[in-house]
């Protein structure tokens, strides 16, 4: 029995030590965030700030178009989930329960398109935009996201387990193909669509090379390309850099917060990183 | 015409996602692969070079020392990360209070932004007032150049011990950037492990525990051997997603990016520089395709192991 509690008591240590490591840098921003410059800056350094300066947070917001930064990632991100939601509900509905020639064909195509990642992806798409002259646009931050593979994939995986006879039955009694999707198959399919909407919201929230190559235009920068170009100005001004980055990542923080068993559980069934 | 619609119903689903993924990710690869063959600048084709980029790319040294930091990074990176993160999710799996709180803890930094992650550790690598400095101190260890220090981790190591080694290994400037990455990616593996371990059914625990087995044997001969697949899972994702890596190099390193000295310079990082530093779309478009098949080659390794997951699993 004692040697079980003396086990426990080491394990919740190691976890505890390896929980500190995570939290630190967190809290090392924050309490730079709140410091004066010159306190920011002394050796030994305070574990908490003297006097607690919240003009760092204002000033940071005003330093640069920060405002501007946080609407172009939410029309972005809203843009973005709510069309992934259409064309994947639709396309995954049509993979998942109809027959028709090509099917097949085209589902592997697209498995094929999803091999292809971010980085691979960059040069290519914006020589596409350059033809299309959508650099420097909305058009060219959202449109190419309005659609993943992966999610249609997700998708059609959670209609494919729905039951034929329902479907045979909703027909008997009148519903349409369109009816029986809006009004049978994804109200069942909540935990799944939940899914495909976190990952979208957390992707567009922090995607970062594509906006980066394809926005030169300060008025269109999202929120990480934003913060990344105030660093690259202000290396120095450690106080309002913290500042800037804590409200950054603020969002997607209380979303965690907010839905952390689902966010997890999400992650834990994908095998893709956010 | 009933019938006529009745036929074309579903293809008007798949359309609004058809069109997207033809016009965004099909053609963008054509029309990129033939654009590989092409000396071609900001204004579009400027002359047919057939396979010159893909030769001069593979002449090229920073290519190659490009490409052997992103491996020197993937073996800083993948087994660290595979090691730490299945010995936290075996503790977590031992049934004790607060596995949740920890486990929210240690995935905060996988939902935080590449760039806020990068902003940050940028001072704590700081080399005067930095945190990383700052602690070392404490214990009475001089501070570390960590971002911009050029020399070989080996060779730094080796030549505090006062022993002539020939091998430099990775500079300390990427070694930083190994132990962010390793940082921000732990808490994904803990949870693919967690699920992983979720599976093995508990009746092996209890038969063990009645022969008397030790945690260790239990570990080796139970645990390990029917959570493989989810190793060999992480271990590859680790891999391919290590090989992608830039924003860490855009945001933490130089100026110039990729410094000091090219150490930091990772493939996609070499291949963004020539693309878009230098608008030079043909050249950055080969090397894109190099990457892609190196990308391509650990995805298929990956799927085959999927596949037998599924048979044997």
């Amino acid at each position: 029995m004692v040697k079980k509690t003396v086990g426990k008591i080491i394990i919740i240590f190691l976890l505890s030590l390896i929980g500190i490591t995570m939290v630190l840098p967190f809290y090392w921003m924050i309490i730079t965030s709140l410091k004066t410059p010159l306190e920011a800056i002394q050796f030994p350094p305070t574990w908490f700030p003297n006097h607690l300066r919240f003009r760092n947070y204002i000033d940071a917001w005003k330093q640069v178009p920060f405002p501007r930064y946080f609407l172009n990632s939410v029309i972005i991100t809203v843009a973005t989930l709510v069309g992934v939601l259409i064309t994947s509900s639709l396309a995954a509905y049509s993979f998942a329960r109809m027959k028709y020639p090509g099917r097949n064909f085209i589902f592997l195509s697209f498995l094929a398109m999803m091999m292809i990642p971010i980085p691979v992806y960059i040069v290519p798409g914006y020589l596409i935009l350059m033809k299309l002259h959508w650099v420097d646009t909305y058009l060219a931050l959202t449109v190419p996201w309005l659609a993943n593979v992966f999610s249609i994939f997700l998708l059609r995986q959670h209609f494919k387990t729905i039951p034929k006879d329902l479907f045979d039955a909703a027909v008997m009694d009148g519903c349409s193909r369109f009816g029986f999707l809006i009004r049978i198959v994804l109200p069942l399919s909540k935990a799944a669509l939940v899914t495909v909407a976190l990952f979208s919201i957390i992707g567009s929230w922090n995607a970062f090379i594509w906006p980066l190559v394809v926005t030169s235009k300060d008025a269109l920068r999202p929120i990480q390309v934003g913060l990344a170009y105030f660093v690259q100005e202000q290396s120095t001004n450690y106080t309002l850099l913290t500042a800037a980055t804590t409200f950054t990542i603020a969002p997607i923080v209380l979303l965690f917060f907010i839905l952390e068993k689902r966010i997890i559980a999400s992650f834990a069934r994908s095998g893709l990183k956010g | 015409m009933k019938k006529i619609f009745r036929f074309l119903g579903p293809y008007f689903y798949l359309l609004p996602a058809f069109l997207i993924i033809f016009v965004f990710r099909f053609l963008p690869m054509i029309y990129a692969f033939r654009v590989s063959f092409y000396k071609w600048g900001m204004g579009g084709a400027e002359k047919f070079v057939a396979l010159r980029n893909y030769s001069t790319i593979l002449k090229d040294s920073s290519f190659w020392q490009a490409f052997g930091n992103t491996i020197y990074f993937s073996i800083g990176v993948v087994p660290t990360s595979l090691l730490i993160s299945l010995f936290i999710a075996v503790l977590l799996h031992q049934k004790i209070k607060g596995v949740r709180f920890f486990r929210t803890i240690y995935f905060l930094p996988v939902i935080t932004s590449v760039i806020a992650v990068s902003m940050v550790w940028k001072w704590i690598y700081h080399p005067q007032v930095g945190l990383a400095n700052n602690i070392l101190q404490l214990f009475g260890v001089k501070g570390f150049n960590w971002l911009s220090e050029w020399r070989g981790i080996l060779q730094m190591f080796f030549a505090f011990l006062r022993v002539n080694f020939p091998i430099k290994g990775p500079s300390l400037a990427l070694y930083s950037l190994i132990i962010v990455s390793v940082w921000k990616g732990l808490g994904y593996n803990i949870i693919l492990f967690l699920a992983g371990l979720e599976n093995i059914p508990g009746q092996y625990y209890e038969a063990a525990k009645v022969d008397g087995a030790t945690r260790w044997q239990v570990f080796r001969h139970i645990t390990w051997p029917l959570l493989s697949p989810t190793t060999f899972f992480v271990l590859i994702m680790t891999t391919i997603v290590s090989f992608q890596m830039f924003a860490y190099v855009w945001m933490m390193t130089g100026p110039p990016a990729g410094g000091p000295l090219g150490t930091t310079n990772v493939l996609v990082y070499y291949l963004f520089d020539h693309a878009f530093n230098f608008t030079r779309y043909g050249y950055g478009t080969a090397v894109a395709f190099i990457l892609f098949i190196i990308i391509l080659i650990l995805t298929l390794i990956q799927r085959k192991a999927v596949e037998r997951k599924v048979f044997y699993g």
